[in-house]
């Protein structure tokens, strides 16, 4: 937490705000998923908005995170702008892949945002090799790799835990644990005591915290990011949170019990915030107007987005390789 | 000139992009004591330290993950997997990851590494170690794929892959390793992707092939010479992208198309050289390579699925008949 405590309101809003647009990005993604704006899979956030707001505010722009299927929080916390992330939804031109990647492909390698990733656990590995880039560049830069608790199931999970303890390398990982992996309960497809142990069974430090809490994860941030970037080696920041929709916008979740939905909206982590701006400065209208800003905010980008051309055609086949690059219509030759 | 051998060539190539670029390292199992399988990262380790010649632990996965993470980040690795039956535990990082970040970021990341491979029957290592699967990575958008017969175009090629911005899948041969021949030391030029060389000039059909194959198809000129039929050979050197000029010129002029391939002939990418040949030039054209079988241990049975010198000369003989 930033010591300067009379900055702190203002440091704490900025990071609520953040925390707002994507919230008002994802009700949006969903909602022109099912008004049918939105093509493929949109794997909201909702409700884990505090584990990447808490954890960027830690962050530089030159420090690198690589993300999962659900990556949309994690891009606009590390400063993707959500304009050009909405037109990628919409897979219009000037989106963040000008449409060539859509959803679970957002990336904005401006601010180090190396990927959102479609395959489970890939960004572990990634995440290792840009730390070792990292090193034979001569930064001092960091890596954070954000995953899920149904990822840590998967072989480059362990890997990637042994190879950053091996070579000591910068890398953060944040599995954000929601408890469900799809659909299935993952504490029943999970051996053994689970994320932290498996961190600690390879020698990363690893502590668990309340990801709801934005206070938690950014002090923990705050603290482990500057260890590591201290030279501390990998660490592991397990944030326990729980996912308010479906796996995505079209998943019913009905594998889940809705009393523990209805439980779980007590913990949610926007109100909590909201409490703490309470306490130190702002009124109910503040916050609304706040809110208000950021919904007619992402409003005009989804307007933006609707009324956006479509990429022209001819660019599929860019961006492939320069050496035996595809030409247009190569298959009717 | 200098004599030296295929792996000899490979490790100058390596060298000599190391020196010249700071951001040129590679990893993967048993780099640095051992020098790699067959010496071609001999004394790397030493010369360039622990961080440029990594020894890794057996994590396939990671060692091609690592590498397009440190290629996103703006270095060019060198990910060896030892055997590319091995690097079949990498595929996914390979083909979702390596070949299609540049496109589905639309162009904000580029992924200039190499996934070093080695393919083809050494002689006695059997089904899990001596397969060719190079058609495979042909079929994956985003990926080149280099397959050097001989050690000067081992270095040269070697040299451009590195060099190159794209991901390469570059699948030097196993039983090449020992292979000598000249290499112009002082010659520092890269081998260019995607153009084939004609190794044999010929009149009465075009042979197409790569890799190890482009020695036995030779042999297979040879034999055809004494029958008094002259056989053009081609190496294609590059399989993606293949050098679609070079083979048509060719095959347009002789009249007949012969691709050979050690590979399992079924799926092979013979198969789509044949095709395209016969779609546009409407020649005859022949396909040999492997019966679909795993490559067996025992020396009879392994001499069995090898494609001879005299098998090629027959089916030549067949196409001219």
């Amino acid at each position: 937490m930033n010591d300067n405590l009379a900055n702190e309101p203002a440091r704490v809003a900025a990071m609520y705000r953040t925390m707002l647009v994507i919230r008002a990005f994802e009700e949006a993604a969903g909602e022109n998923f099912f008004a049918g704006n939105v093509r493929g899979s949109v794997h909201q956030y909702i409700g884990e908005e505090a584990i990447a707001v808490g954890i960027c505010e830690n962050l530089r722009d030159d420090d690198y995170l690589t993300s999962n299927h659900r990556g949309h929080g994690h891009s606009i916390a590390k400063g993707a702008h959500p304009r050009a992330m909405m037109l990628e939804l919409f897979g219009k031109a000037g989106g963040t892949s000008n449409g060539k990647g859509g959803s679970m492909h957002i990336a904005d390698f401006s601010v180090g945002m190396l990927g959102a990733n479609g395959v489970i656990a890939d960004g572990c590995t990634i995440s290792v090799g840009a730390a070792q880039a990292l090193r034979l560049r001569g930064k001092d830069s960091i890596v954070v790799n954000f995953i899920g608790d149904g990822g840590i199931n998967r072989g480059p999970f362990m890997e990637a835990l042994n190879w950053a303890k091996i070579y000591n390398l910068p890398v953060l990982f944040v599995c954000e644990n929601n408890q469900i992996a799809a659909s299935t309960t993952t504490r029943l497809v999970t051996a053994g005591e689970g994320i932290a142990a498996r961190a600690l069974s390879f020698d990363v430090p690893a502590v668990t915290i309340d990801g709801n809490d934005l206070f938690e994860v950014d002090r923990t941030a705050a603290r482990v990011v500057s260890e590591i970037r201290g030279g501390s080696g990998p660490q592991l920041i397990q944030a326990m949170t729980y996912r308010l929709r479906g796996h995505f916008a079209h998943d019913p979740a009905g594998y889940r019990d809705p009393a523990e939905v209805d439980a779980a909206l007590e913990y949610e982590p926007m109100g909590r915030v909201e409490a703490w701006l309470r306490d130190n400065g702002m009124n109910d209208a503040d916050i609304a107007q706040l809110q208000d800003e950021v919904k007619a905010e992402i409003d005009g980008y989804v307007a933006d987005a609707l009324n956006a051309p479509w990429p022209d055609a001819s660019l599929a086949f860019t961006d492939v390789q320069d050496v035996g690059a595809p030409h247009a219509g190569e298959a009717a030759l | 000139m200098s004599e030296m051998t295929y792996a000899e060539a490979a490790r100058l190539a390596l060298r000599e992009e190391m020196q010249r670029d700071p951001l040129v390292w590679a990893l993967g199992e048993d780099l640095g004591y051992e020098g790699g399988m067959a010496g071609q990262y001999k004394g790397l380790q030493a010369e360039f330290g622990e961080d440029r010649i990594v020894d890794t632990p057996i994590s396939e996965s990671t060692i091609m993950g690592a590498a397009v993470g440190a290629a996103l980040a703006g270095t060019r690795p060198i990910a060896e997997m030892r055997f590319s039956d091995f690097a079949m535990c990498a595929v996914d990082e390979l083909v979702n990851q390596a070949a299609k970040a540049r496109y589905m970021f639309g162009g904000q990341g580029r992924v200039p590494m190499v996934a070093r491979m080695p393919i083809g029957i050494r002689g006695g290592i059997a089904a899990q170690h001596s397969q060719s699967p190079e058609a495979w990575y042909t079929h994956v958008p985003g990926l080149v794929v280099v397959t050097p017969s001989t050690p000067a175009n081992n270095r040269g090629l070697l040299k451009a892959s590195i060099r190159c911005d794209d991901p390469v899948v570059y699948m030097e041969h196993k039983g090449l390793w020992g292979l000598k021949g000249e290499v112009d030391e002082s010659d520092d030029t890269e081998t260019a992707l995607g153009v084939a060389e004609k190794v044999r000039a010929g009149d009465d059909l075009t042979i197409v092939s790569w890799s190890a194959q482009v020695g036995v198809a030779l042999e297979a000129a040879d034999l055809l010479a004494g029958d008094g039929i002259s056989a053009e050979v081609i190496d294609l050197r590059t399989l993606w992208p293949w050098d679609r000029d070079a083979v048509m010129a060719s095959a347009a002029r002789t009249g007949k198309l012969l691709v050979v391939h050690e590979a399992v002939r079924v799926g092979g990418f013979g198969g789509e050289i044949a095709a395209e040949v016969a779609e546009e030039l409407g020649i005859p054209v022949a396909r040999l390579g492997g019966e679909r079988i795993p490559i067996p241990f025992s020396v009879p049975l392994e001499e069995a699925y090898k494609i001879k010198a005299d098998r090629i000369a027959a089916r030549a003989r067949e196409m001219l008949a």
